[in-house]
C-alpha cells in the first residue's frame, strides 16, 4: 500500500497561547512568549523561556480532575491540544475508539518526580505520581482522557520526538497498518531540564538569536501540539488542511550531545524526506528550521542546507525565538507552524537576528513575510544525534 | 505481500545466563530488586569510555554489539531501541544533585546521559552507524513498539539487510526502590523461584538488555520468523481472548495450533488473574511457560522471552523450570509470547520456527 497522508486537524498550546487561534495571531503580530519563569519554581529566574501561563490547578479545574489524580503538566498540556486537535477534525468519540496516538515526550512526568522526590519515603501523599515519571505514562493519561483506544506509544528521541511522532503516523497510514492517527508530542518546563541545559552552558541570559553571529544559547520552552493524519482515501470528504509529503530520518553518530560541524545527519535527513516526497530541492517554499540559537546547532544545520541546496537556499527562519525550544514538543509545535504557513501564505519571522553567522552569511527572513506555500521543510534535531526532517504540502 | 522477518542474531544480558537456565540450575536472589549478571564488558567498550556509562548504556551497548557479530553484520542499517524507564541511573544523579544542591554548580555528565534515547544515540555513535534511528518509551510495551518499527521499515525499504532492535531497562537505586511504596514490587522480600507460589501483591524485579538482529532473508543459521508484534487495549479477558484470536487468525492460526504460550505472569495476585483464565481456555491445549521468576519483571522484558524463544527453537529443548503445565510442547514451530502491561495493555509477539 502506498496511500497519501492527510492532515485534517490540529491543536497547539504554548508560550504564544493555548489554541490554534492565539498562536497564529501572536506568530503574524510577531509577539513572542518569551517570560522569566513565574509558574516553574526555580532559582533561576533570570533565564528567559517560553512558558504557558496557566497554572496546573487551572487546568485541574478545568478538566474536573479528582484530587488523587496523577495527571502531570505534560499530561495537562498534551491534553489541551490534542483536544483542539480533535475538535478541529470533527473526530467523533465512536471514531476515536480506532484511532492510534503516537507522542513524543522527553522528560514525561519528572516535573512531578523533581517536585516529590525527596518526599516519597517520608509520605504516602503522593504516590501516585511515582510511575509518571516516564514518558508512556504520560501519554498513556492524555490517551485516556480522550479515550483513545486505537495503536498507542511514545517515542523519546529528545528534541525530535514530536517530529518522528508525526512520521511513525504517516509511515503507519502510508503502509496500511493505521486509517487515522493522532501524532504530536508534550514537554513542560521543569527545573531539571532548565538546570541540565543551564549546566551545558547552552541558555541564553537574552531572547535567543537563531542564526545570528552574536546567537549565545537557547531558551526552553514548553507546550504541545497534535496533528490528525489519515488516510487520504479514507478522508476524502473531510477537510483537508495539508499533506504530510515527506520524512527522513538520521544519526549524525557524532557526538552525544552536540552535531557534526558538516551537519551529516542533518543532511541526510533533508535529503531522504525529499527523497521520499520525490519532489526536487528548489520546490520548497520555506524552511522551518530547528534553529535553537546554541552556536552548535545554527552552524552545523547551516552547513547541511548549503550542502543540499547548494546556491539556492530556500526561505528561511527559526520559530523558536516565539515558543523558545518545547525539546520533544518542537517538532509538533513547527509541524503545526508549517501548515499555518501553508494555509495562509505566510512565513513567519525569525526574531531578534541582526547580523548574519560570518561563516555561512545566511539571511533568514526577519519579518513576515506573504507569499504563495506549496512546500514546506521542517527541521528537528536532538541529542543522541537524532536528526528528522518533514515535508508539508497543501492539499494539491 | 509483506515479506517475512527474521532474527538472525542475538545479544542478551539478564539476571541469567542460557547456561543456568537450560542447565536447570537458575541464579537464585533472595531480594525483591537484582541485578544483572554482567558479562566482561571490556570486551566491547574501551575501558576510558565504560568508566562514565551507566548500566543501561553499558548492558545496551554490548548486547547490541554481541547481536551484530553473532549475525556477522558489521554495520545495521538502523537502530531501534525500546525502554521503559530510560536511563535512571544518571537521572537519578543529577536529580539528586540538583535537589541537595540547590539548583547550583551542577556538572553536566548525568544530564547527557539522562535522555532515554542515550542508549540507541551511543550504540549509532560507536558504530558510526547514520541510519534511522528511533527510541521508544511506552512503558511494557517499548520494546514491542521497536519490533513494530523494524517490521514496518523492513516492508518499507526491503533492501535493507539489518535492522538492530532491542529493549533496554536498568535498576537504579532509588527510582526502583520507589515500586515498594507504589505497590509494584511485594512487600516482603522473596526468593526470585518461587515468585508464583507467593499469594500476594507485587513483583519482584531486575534489569537487562536484549538486542537482535532483523533481516528479510532467512539464513540457514536463523534463530526464528518473527511473524507478528501487537500492542493492544482490552478491559477484560474476554476482550483479550477475542482480541488474540482475532491476531492468530490474521496469522492464519488457531490457539490450538500454538505449541507453545509465553506468559508474562508476574506473580501479582490480580494481574495473573487475566493469566489464570486463559491457561484454562483458550491457551488449555498448549505448552505454557513463564519466565519472570527467572528474569524479575521490568519494562522490556519481553526481550527476555523472546531470547529463550530462539534458544528453545535452536535447541529443541524446553527447560522445566519455564513449565506451568504438562503439555509437551516437543518440536514446536509455533510460539506466542504474551504480556500484561497493566489491566488495559497488553502485548503479543508471534515467533514461528525458521
Amino acid at each position: 500500500m502506498n496511500r497519501g497522508v492527510a492532515i485534517t486537524g490540529m491543536g497547539i498550546i504554548s508560550a504564544l497561547g493555548n489554541g490554534l487561534e492565539a498562536n497564529f495571531n501572536a506568530l503574524i503580530k510577531t509577539q513572542d512568549g518569551i517570560t522569566f519563569p513565574e509558574t516553574l519554581k526555580t532559582k533561576h529566574t533570570h533565564l528567559p523561556v517560553g512558558e504557558v501561563k496557566i497554572s496546573n490547578l487551572d487546568f485541574e479545574k478545568k478538566l474536573q480532575l479528582a484530587d488523587e489524580h496523577s495527571y502531570t503538566r505534560a499530561a495537562l498540556l498534551g491534553i489541551a491540544a490534542a483536544k483542539e486537535a480533535v475538535k478541529s477534525s470533527g473526530l467523533t468519540a465512536r471514531e476515536l475508539l480506532n484511532t492510534g496516538f503516537i507522542s513524543g515526550s522527553s522528560v514525561g512526568g519528572m516535573d512531578a518526580t523533581e517536585k516529590y522526590y525527596l518526599d516519597y519515603e517520608k509520605s504516602s501523599a503522593h504516590h501516585q505520581f511515582i510511575p509518571a515519571q516516564h514518558p508512556g505514562f504520560t501519554t498513556n493519561k492524555i490517551a485516556e482522557h480522550l479515550n483513545i483506544k486505537g495503536f498507542t506509544t511514545t517515542i523519546s528521541t529528545a528534541c525530535s520526538s514530536g517530529a518522528n511522532a508525526i512520521m511513525l503516523g504517516a509511515r503507519l497510514i502510508k503502509a496500511g497498518e493505521l486509517d487515522r492517527v493522532i501524532v504530536g508530542g508534550t514537554d513542560c518546563l521543569t527545573k531539571f531540564t532548565l538546570n541540565g541545559f543551564n549546566s551545558l552552558k547552552i541558555l541564553s541570559e537574552e531572547k535567543c538569536r537563531a542564526f545570528d553571529d552574536s546567537r549565545n544559547g537557547l531558551n526552553l520552552g514548553e507546550g504541545a501540539a497534535y496533528l490528525v493524519l489519515e488516510a487520504e482515501d479514507l478522508a476524502k470528504d473531510k477537510r483537508i488542511i495539508g499533506r504530510v509529503l515527506g520524512y527522513g530520518n538520521s544519526n549524525d553518530a557524532y557526538h552525544q550531545t552536540a552535531a557534526s560541524e558538516t551537519g551529516e545527519g542533518a543532511y541526510k535527513a533533508m535529503k531522504d524526506a525529499l527523497e521520499v516526497s520525490e519532489i526536487d530541492a528548489e520546490k520548497i517554499d520555506y524552511i522551518n528550521a530547528h534553529g535553537t540559537a546554541t552556536r552548535n546547532n545554527d552552524l552545523s544545520e547551516t552547513n547541511a542546507i548549503k550542502k543540499l541546496f547548494k546556491t539556492v537556499i530556500p526561505d528561511l527562519s527559526s520559530t523558536k525565538a516565539f515558543t523558545g525550544h518545547t525539546l520533544a514538543a518542537a517538532g509538533a509545535l513547527e509541524a503545526v507552524f508549517s501548515v499555518l504557513s501553508l494555509q495562509n501564505n505566510f512565513i513567519f519571522p525569525n526574531l531578534n537576528f541582526s547580523k548574519p553567522m560570518q561563516e555561512s552569511g545566511l539571511l533568514p527572513i526577519t519579518e513576515l513575510k506573504h507569499k504563495s506555500i506549496n512546500y514546506v521543510l521542517s527541521n528537528s534535531f536532538g541529542f543522541g544525534g537524532n536528526c528528522t526532517s518533514l515535508i508539508f504540502s497543501k492539499n494539491e | 505481500m509483506s515479506r517475512a522477518v527474521y532474527i538472525t542474531g542475538i545479544g542478551a544480558i539478564s539476571a541469567q545466563t542460557e547456561e543456568s537456565i537450560f542447565s536447570e540450575k537458575p541464579a537464585v536472589y533472595t531480594s525483591n530488586i537484582f541485578q544483572a549478571i554482567s558479562p566482561n564488558f571490556k570486551e566491547y567498550i574501551p575501558a576510558m569510555a565504560l568508566r562514565r556509562m551507566s548500566k543501561a548504556i553499558k548492558m545496551g551497548l554490548t548486547a547490541g554489539k554481541i547481536a551484530l557479530q553473532d549475525a556477522n553484520v558489521e554495520l545495521p542499517d538502523a537502530i531501534i531501541t525500546g525502554t521503559g524507564e530510560g536511563c535512571k541511573q544518571d537521572t537519578e544523579k543529577f536529580l539528586e544533585s540538583m535537589l541537595s544542591q540547590e539548583e547550583e554548580l551542577l556538572t553536566p555528565t548525568s544530564f547527557i546521559q539522562s535522555t532515554h534515547n542515550t542508549v540507541g544515540g551511543q550504540i549509532a555513535l560507536n558504530l558510526k552507524c547514520s541510519g534511522y534511528n528511533v527510541t521508544y518509551s511506552q512503558e511494557s510495551a517499548s520494546l514491542e513498539s521497536a519490533l513494530i518499527d523494524s517490521v514496518l521499515l523492513l516492508h518499507e525499504k526491503p533492501s535493507l539487510n539489518s535492522v538492530l532492535v532491542g529493549g533496554v531497562d536498568e535498576v537504579s537505586n532509588k527510582i526502583t526502590s520507589f515500586g515498594f511504596l507504589n505497590g509494584f514490587l511485594k512487600q516482603e522480600e522473596i526468593e526470585n523461584l518461587s515468585l508464583f507460589s507467593h499469594k500476594s501483591e507485587g513483583t519482584i524485579t531486575s534489569e537487562g538488555a536484549f538486542f537482535f538482529n532483523l533481516t528479510t532473508e532467512n539464513k540457514k543459521d536463523s534463530y526464528a520468523q518473527l511473524k507478528a508484534v501487537s500492542s493492544l487495549k482490552a478491559e477484560s479477558s474476554i476482550e483479550v481472548s477475542e482480541k488474540i484470536t482475532e491476531f492468530l487468525l490474521k496469522n492464519s492460526l488457531r490457539s490450538q495450533e500454538l505449541d507453545i504460550v509465553f506468559l508474562g505472569k508476574n506473580g501479582d495476585l490480580d494481574q495473573d488473574e487475566i493469566y489464570d483464565e486463559l491457561q484454562n481456555t483458550i491457551f488449555s491445549e498448549s505448552c505454557q511457560l513463564a519466565y519472570k521468576h527467572l528474569s524479575g519483571d521490568f519494562n522490556t522484558v519481553t526481550g527476555f522471552a523472546i531470547w529463550l524463544s530462539c534458544l528453545i527453537f535452536r535447541k529443541q529443548q524446553i527447560p522445566d523450570i519455564l513449565k506451568l503445565n504438562a503439555v509437551s510442547g516437543a518440536n514446536p514451530k509455533n510460539i506466542l509470547l504474551y504480556n500484561l502491561a497493566s489491566n488495559t495493555n497488553h502485548s503479543l509477539i508471534l515467533l514461528q520456527k525458521p
